[in-house]
């Protein structure tokens, strides 16, 4: 007989609810079943309303983030087994800290903007000729910032993050990360306009490192050290405008 | 950041008014009791009060070290109060834990990189404790010889 565990899912309807509730479900335990596979389970066969995101289950896309027993994982990641050797229910909630718009779905466009505001392209003073082809670099100058291009703006480091719950206007870890990503791209120019932005208390110095948005990452992104790598460097530039004359600070 | 970039960003965050239905949940004041991990944070946060305690020690210390031995021996005196006997064994827990979070997390704030490869955080990490430890054996030293 297959195993069963029950699933105590966050429900919140606009039109009906004043606040979230949860609702339990029982799921059967497969082995290689994952949170994200008893969700889709009980929308197929017992409660078609519930209302969740998800799209590669394969962590690649980054939309089944959730908390999962207080934290915030990826769905499509974390074993349903897991819980069956603790013995314990599941508990899945929207991802914490954000506006919920029904059941698991929260609200992103804060964080879309916020990722806009990090100008996460690349910023040149003077493009270079097509006629010269592209920008090559070496492997060495790929790995300065290979890690943090890894970020599937999934949210977890939102979720994980209290400086994001408590002072909802701090850029927070990813889109800081990804500006990071930026200025350490040896193509990329742009790092003094972006530190004229971060450098700021609701950029870069609203961070009090906590430290959880690095733990929680599914893709070892290390927002965390990104960010205190960031305040290095924009006391650094701070200094130098100091001591260097103006045209050779950046 | 420029005060009109400052601006922007308020409007950009807050939360358009023609979706009144969304549900915003509000962070308790305890947010940091129900979680290990806050906790801990918070507790790095709190120790540096004890650090501070501990400086102010140190000073009062040598002030009555320099005033003579009448000084000395009322400082004595004092520090023998239970209580404050008390409140050096919470500092020197918390200027412990302290001291420990922070050299751990110095290696993610400064990564070093040698021949284009990042060096291994307990290796950045070391030479802090490595100093620690030197330092120490040199204060018992001093004071124990």
């Amino acid at each position: 007989m297959v195993e069963k565990i029950t699933l105590e899912v966050a429900r919140y309807s606009p039109e009906r609810d004043d606040k979230p509730y949860f609702q339990q479900y029982e799921v059967p335990v497969h082995k290689e079943w994952v949170v994200l596979d008893a969700l889709n389970h009980i929308k197929d066969t017992q409660d078609g309303s519930l209302t969740y995101r998800w799209s590669c289950r394969m962590g690649i896309c980054g939309s089944c983030g959730m908390m999962v027993n207080g934290e915030p994982k990826l769905t499509c990641a974390t074993f349903l087994s897991t819980y069956v050797r603790s013995g314990s229910k599941i508990r899945v909630e929207p991802l914490r800290y954000f506006p919920i718009i029904r059941d698991l779905v929260t609200e992103l466009t804060d964080f879309l903007a916020k990722l806009k505001k990090v100008q996460p392209w690349l910023i040149r003073k003077e493009e270079q000729p097509l006629s010269q082809g592209e920008y090559l670099q070496t492997p060495e100058q790929v790995d300065c910032y290979k890690a943090y291009s890894m970020c599937i703006n999934c949210t977890l480091c939102y979720a994980a993050c209290p400086v994001v719950g408590l002072e909802p206007i701090f850029v927070g870890p990813a889109a800081l990360a990804l500006a990071q990503r930026y200025n350490l791209d040896s193509r990329d120019q742009g790092a003094p306009e972006r530190i004229a932005q971060l450098a700021h208390p609701d950029g870069i110095w609203g961070c009090t490192f906590v430290g959880e948005c690095t733990r929680v990452c599914p893709k070892h992104v290390d927002p965390a050290g990104a960010i205190q790598q960031y305040k290095l460097a924009a006391v650094v530039s701070w200094l130098k405008s100091f001591v260097l004359p103006r045209g050779q600070q950046s | 950041m420029r005060p009109e970039t400052l601006e922007s960003t308020k409007r950009a965050v807050n939360y358009t008014p023609y979706h009144p239905r969304w549900y915003r949940p509000r962070v308790s004041v305890y947010w940091w009791l129900g979680e290990w991990h806050y906790l801990k944070f918070i507790l790095r946060e709190l120790s540096s009060v004890f650090v501070a305690v501990t400086v102010i020690e140190t000073l009062m210390l040598i002030r009555a070290l320099r005033s003579g031995p009448d000084a000395y021996a009322r400082f004595l005196e004092c520090m023998r109060n239970p209580w404050v006997v008390l409140l050096n064994v919470v500092s020197l827990f918390f200027v412990l834990f302290h001291t420990i979070t922070w050299f751990n997390l110095a290696p993610s704030a400064m990564p070093v990189r040698m021949a284009g490869k990042r060096v291994p955080d307990a290796l950045v990490a070391a030479p802090s404790y490595v100093a620690w430890l030197v330092i120490s054996v040199f204060v018992a030293w001093l004071v124990l010889r």
